[in-house]
């Protein structure tokens, strides 16, 4: 019974999905929306594949990457190239910038393994500087002067992307490599005793996370005319992970309501830059000092509507959590 | 000298110490026996201020210490041998011992202090210049005792001083307890080893699960039946 | 000989990457914190010199010691403010805070101040050319160098000699075991962020002499790979961090001399990720299993 309504809760989520979508296009075909709002809405679509993406490393496997910018610059690069040097259509962009990121996450997965907690925080950091620092250096893309790129990122690529993402992220997180990841976090050194292959469930979160940054990556640079080195520094990474932060690590609907509260907070302040970096520094001392597990904690927004239970990481089992 | 009264420890949720109440006498060797997790160190914790009891007092010549810091304890007379040793491994033996005397400034007692400690562990002072982490569980064990008698206590609370300890060292250590005792320190010793605890102290307290169950003297323990079969391997 | 230069260069370079590296050390080794906001203490150093120098007008060492000062009075706060209800949480909330603390110091500059390049002024300490047999050494170079290596012995006594320094390393290798000493572990905790802090601001001025110019955001590079040199040496060990700062500051000054300037920056990351890979511990660091 439970996965009959659990399909149900599916389907009417992608129908939703599909009705706003719908209403948005005809509203931006009408012209009812004006250009900064279809500006706002395109920035929050790529912050959510953005969080969502890396909630999936932090908030479901507990790795703490703090370079997901560099992910970001591979997929943009990787697609503007596809598209700008080779001329080739735009959906061939969108993989190419996806899997170009996931091949960034292997190879930073792979070496990071063997460290934890801050150290692992550092050496993505690391990473993604050198990711950035090997852009800068490449005439072929522009160097510090950076690349021009159409405007190609339309509204059906954008919540299609949006939707892909999420689904695949939620499916992974239920799956039982999920369930894995989940334990990675909770407890690495038990995880490995009971048999789980830590090693390789935390690069496969490393590739499918870097996988969505590259599409979000791919979406950026074809919405903002050019790419340069200096958007993809640690103040992005920094950015994005205060998305997953203040939605709550390890609750991806809070990652994705923080990522869309802080895009509009952000856009409202785009005129003043520091003020919005004061706010954003304040947000991250203040919750960790008086709610360090983020604004959801680890529940989903759907527990609260369903008024049940929800395992860590949103992994929703009715059979085993009703409230009794 | 120290008079514990109703004294509620909680880790969390869980209670440690279930309204300990306990009092030793100035000049005694006081054990504390009971098995692993029974609240043993929990006890010489609170007592040392690294926990925070919930309520009940803790009077140490009449004042009440419950939940002081640890800093003003030491002042007061009651230092404590930790469980594990806990000697700091990347310093000297001397300068161990001279952070056993950190809160004292008379330069010429800290003096003082140093050839009794090296008097009553020569071995310490053999050692001297070398880094504590290198010397043996033997050795890190006087050590951690000669740096608890560095602040001058008068109260010396001695956490496991046996564990992972060769026989033969066991007794050593035990004498030497004994010897402190006999210079006028007032000791509060936990112990797994009930023997060698019973045969050293004055009066003993016997703990089980964060509560005192029994008390009496040493030889009154070593008596009963009950703490013969449970503690001292008897029949 | 001007591979000789640069390797002056870099070991004058590599002296501040140090002092900023033993604050960072020292902080991990006691609270296990990585402090983002500690190249921003060199930031805020750095601009305390500059005001004094060109506003107040007063000699180098003058200013030298008010930024070192005004940075531990700094550090303390922040450490008081910020990190010392934390002391319980996970590292990673700790982390998390730390970064937040990074950049509200840098954009509260900003946002008082505004984001404007500042001019040191020059001519702070005379820039003559001395030349030892065929080598040209600035006398700033050697001056840096001079001042550098005269706080790193001050901080070797203080650490080894002192009783605040003895305080130090006990509540960095055992914190209740030297609570049970008397120790007063909040206050040796501040007393490492104060020194650690003066240490960065000294690195500030001298660095704002040395380089001429300074802004709000000139923290993050340097404060980033003086970690990286910490790393290094291996985090904790106060030797170790003046070690990895030269070796650093060498590494990337020949790198520019080979003439791939433009990669100096991703060459500490490089150092970072190999040496976290093949010895974590660093270079002076045992190596230490993290018991269960």
């Amino acid at each position: 019974m439970s996965i009959v309504k659990q399909a149900k809760g599916f389907w009417a989520s992608i129908v939703l999905a599909i009705v706003f979508s719908v209403v948005v296009q005809l509203l931006i075909n009408g012209g009812q929306l004006n250009a900064f709002y279809v500006n706002t809405l395109f920035l929050i679509g790529i912050n959510i594949i953005l969080a969502v993406s890396l909630h999936l490393i932090i908030g479901i496997t507990g790795q703490f990457s703090i370079g997901h910018a560099g992910f970001l610059a591979v997929g943009a690069y990787a697609s503007a190239i596809i598209t700008m040097k080779l001329q080739l259509p735009f959906g061939l962009a969108l993989l190419v910038g996806g899997l170009a990121a996931a091949v960034a996450g292997l190879i930073i997965g792979i070496p990071s393994l063997r460290l934890k907690g801050d150290y692992l925080a550092i050496a993505t950091l690391g990473f993604g500087e050198i990711v950035r620092i090997i852009f800068l250096n490449i005439n072929y893309v522009g160097g510090a002067s950076g690349m021009q790129v159409s405007h190609l990122t339309t509204w059906p690529w954008l919540i299609g992307c949006v939707i892909f993402s999420i689904l695949v992220i939620v499916n992974f997180t239920n799956s039982t490599h999920g369930r894995a990841c989940i334990s990675i976090r909770e407890n690495e050194i038990a995880a490995d005793a009971m048999g789980i292959n830590t090693t390789y469930y935390k690069v496969t979160a490393f590739a499918i996370g870097a996988f969505f940054a590259g599409i979000a990556g791919t979406l950026y640079a074809h919405n903002f005319y050019i790419i340069q080195p200096t958007n993809f520094g640690f103040l992005k990474s920094f950015d994005i992970l205060i998305f997953v932060v203040l939605g709550g690590l390890g609750s991806m609907s809070g990652a994705v309501i923080a990522a869309i509260l802080l895009t509009i907070i952000s856009t409202y302040l785009q005129d003043y830059p520091e003020t919005r970096m004061i706010i954003y520094s304040l947000v991250l001392i203040v919750m960790m000092l008086y709610r360090p597990q983020g604004l959801m904690g680890t529940k989903e927004i759907t527990s609260l509507f369903k008024g049940r239970k929800s395992v860590k990481g949103g992994v929703q089992d009715e059979s085993k959590h009703t409230v009794a | 000298m120290l008079n514990i009264q109703n004294l509620n420890v909680y880790y969390g949720n869980i209670q440690a110490l279930k309204g300990v109440s306990l009092e030793i006498n100035e000049g005694e060797i006081v054990t504390l026996i009971g098995a692993n997790g029974a609240g043993k160190s929990t006890l010489l914790k609170t007592i040392s201020g690294l926990i925070k009891p919930k309520d009940g007092e803790i009077l140490f010549e009449g004042q009440n210490i419950a939940g002081k810091v640890a800093q003003s304890i030491v002042k007061k007379g009651v230092s404590q041998v930790p469980e594990g040793r806990r000697v700091f491994a990347n310093m000297t033996v001397e300068e161990n011992l001279e952070l056993g005397a950190f809160l004292r400034k008379d330069t010429k007692g800290i003096r003082e202090d140093f050839e009794k400690v090296y008097n009553l562990f020569p071995r310490l002072q053999e050692r001297r210049k070398q880094q504590a982490g290198t010397l043996s569980g033997g050795e890190q064990q006087m050590l951690a005792m000669g740096r608890a008698l560095m602040a001058r206590p008068r109260l010396l609370l001695l956490d496991e001083p046996s564990m992972g300890l060769a026989p033969l060292l066991v007794k050593t250590i035990f004498r030497i307890i004994q010897e402190i005792n006999d210079t006028g320190t007032t000791i509060l010793l936990v112990e797994q080893n009930a023997n060698m605890a019973l045969s050293v102290a004055d009066r003993a307290y016997v703990i089980e699960t964060g509560r005192i169950v029994l008390d009496g003297t040493s030889d009154e323990l070593n008596q009963s039946d009950q703490i013969r079969t449970a503690y001292l391997g008897g029949h | 000989m001007e591979f000789v230069q640069q390797l002056i260069n870099g070991i004058s370079l590599g002296s501040i990457y140090a002092l900023i590296a033993l604050g960072y050390t020292m902080v991990y080794g006691i609270v296990k914190l990585i402090n983002f906001a500690h190249g921003d203490v060199f930031m805020v150093g750095a601009f305390i010199g500059f005001y004094s120098i060109s506003v107040f007008h007063l000699n180098f060492f003058l200013a030298l010691l008010i930024s070192m000062v005004a940075c531990a009075i700094f550090g303390v706060v922040i450490e008081r403010i910020a990190y010392k209800p934390l002391r319980n949480a996970t590292r990673i909330a700790a982390l998390i805070t730390a970064i937040g603390v990074s950049l509200l110091i840098e954009y509260g500059t900003i946002y008082i101040r505004g984001a404007q390049i500042e001019a040191y002024p020059g001519n702070v300490i005379p820039d003559v050319t001395i030349k030892f047999f065929g080598v040209e050494v600035s006398s700033q170079s050697l001056f840096i160098l001079g001042v550098s290596v005269l706080l790193m012995v001050c901080l070797q006594f203080i650490v080894h000699k002192t009783k605040i320094g003895k305080a130090m390393r006990a509540v960095s290798h055992d914190m209740d075991a030297a609570r049970l000493m008397g120790i007063n572990v909040d206050n040796t905790i501040s007393a490492t962020f104060a020194i650690g802090s003066a240490l960065a601001g000294a690195a500030g001025v001298i660095f704002g002499m040395y380089y001429t110019s300074i802004d709000p955001l000139m923290g993050i590079i340097p404060g980033l790979k003086a970690f990286v040199a910490a790393v290094l040496g291996g985090i904790g060990i106060i030797p170790g961090a003046m070690v990895g700062g030269l070796v650093l500051g060498v590494i990337e000054a020949l790198v520019s001399a080979l003439g791939y300037s433009l990669w100096r920056d991703g060459v500490a990351f490089i150092v970072l990720i190999l040496i976290l890979i093949f010895r974590p511990s660093g270079l002076f660091g045992k190596n230490v299993r993290e018991k269960v």
